[in-house]
């Protein structure tokens, strides 16, 4: 194709996310939207699966089975949620393999968040209705975005999501109404937890190069600051809710704006553990490898009794 | 080593609907799929029959020919019920 026939269907490509139709698997699409695509698809499904890591950790040491049950039926929604977006970053043309490989190589990234660690048992409250919470956020703006099967995945995503963030608040809650020590531990949490969440949302907009591309896209429907914004003013009355302190002094009601200020975040320790260097980063990866690793002789015989299996079929049929 | 074959899921999601397509998912063998597509796509009682096909099984139309393959729909306005006028006293028809 010459530069100019590949310029005229390039237009056409624009011409059509801006009249809000959308692209599917098949269609015709610039290299770059492709690449784009399956990063940040691919990226998103490792959250997923990684996110598994740290509440998978307090599953045998849920204080209740009430807590157990609900625990479980998350950490496996979340693996369900890493299938549908690999599936989705699949239809762009690369294999499952080649996604794990990058992310046990360190090559494609993960959200940074889960690499920090589940201390306390509150922890896995505040991961429920921040982490989750922020995460319902990115992702119900992604619902319209211009990729069909990424969509298509993000709805599924969200109707699932919203129990994960309702049963990581009402631990806290719980916690809130109980001891002294169950409070402290809670807070404790917060305190840990709120900066992280906060940089979910990735740098600021004037730090955030790929933004106006992936605006054009509807890859990215809101802001990162947007929608960290939009994640304070929900959050506050809720922790106020139930008495807990968000630890930022500089947080205040801003009446003339209608949304709270609040203080900046440590960029130094959002670009720290993004690079690697967070808590758990190596123990995140180590983790996945050796399932990946110490699952290849499961995979292999599945397979072989499969192949085993459609033999004797055949010879049967004959 | 070689890689588990994908395949893609229908869902019904109960009786009286047809089947649509729910997702995809990689498995070593037709039951292994229909089990995997319970676990994930079935897990709030989503479904009430799951088929699973094959992903290479499925031949589909090439969206760069769509104007062949969809143009003589086109001008044939007369499959339409608006193209025939009828009174406006006729109420119902």
């Amino acid at each position: 194709m010459s530069e100019l026939e590949i310029k005229s269907l390039e237009e056409r490509f624009n011409q059509r996310i801006a009249n809000d139709e959308k692209i599917e698997p098949k269609d015709w699409m610039p290299e770059k939207y492709r690449k784009t695509h399956i990063r940040q698809i691919s990226q998103h499904a490792h959250s997923e699966i990684v996110g598994m890591l740290p509440e998978g950790n307090w599953i045998t040491r849920c204080p209740t089975l009430r807590r157990k049950v609900a625990l479980l039926a998350k950490v496996q929604d979340e693996g369900g949620h890493g299938l549908y977006l690999y599936s989705a970053a699949e239809t762009l043309g690369i294999s499952r393999e080649e996604m794990f490989d990058q992310l046990h190589t360190g090559e494609a990234k993960y959200s940074s968040i889960f690499n920090y660690p589940t201390l306390t048992w509150a922890d896995i409250g505040t991961i429920g209705w921040l982490v989750d919470g922020a995460a319902i956020m990115n992702q119900v703006a992604l619902i319209n975005t211009s990729y069909g099967p990424y969509g298509r995945a993000m709805i599924r995503i969200c109707k699932e999501e919203s129990f994960h963030q309702r049963q990581g608040y009402e631990i806290i809650m719980t916690l809130m109404n109980g001891t002294d020590e169950q409070k402290a531990m809670a807070q404790d949490s917060l305190n840990r937890f709120w900066w992280p969440a906060l940089m979910m949302f990735g740098p600021r907009d004037a730090d955030s190069p790929n933004s106006e591309q992936s605006m054009l896209w509807k890859l990215k429907r809101k802001t990162n600051d947007e929608l960290r914004q939009a994640f304070v003013d929900q959050t506050v009355p809720q922790a106020e809710l139930i008495g807990l302190t968000i630890p930022d002094p500089q947080l205040k009601w801003n009446e003339e704006r209608k949304h709270y200020d609040f203080g900046d975040l440590d960029w130094e320790e959002f670009w720290q553990v993004v690079h690697g260097h967070g808590p758990c980063n190596k123990q995140r990866i180590d983790a996945r490898k050796k399932a990946w690793n110490e699952g290849a002789w499961v995979r292999d015989a599945a397979m072989a009794y499969a192949e085993k299996s459609s033999k004797r079929e055949f010879k049967q049929a004959v | 080593m070689k890689n588990w074959p994908l395949w893609e899921v229908f869902i019904r999601s109960k009786n009286g609907l047809e089947h649509r397509h729910a997702g995809s998912l990689h498995a070593s063998d037709a039951k292994m799929a229909l089990e995997n597509a319970r676990d994930v796509y079935t897990r709030r009682m989503e479904g009430v029959s799951i088929w699973v096909v094959p992903s290479a099984q499925i031949t589909a139309s090439n969206p760069e020919h769509n104007g062949e393959m969809f143009e003589p729909a086109a001008d044939k306005a007369y499959r339409h019920p608006t193209f025939y006028i009828l009174p406006d006293e006729l109420k119902h028809m």
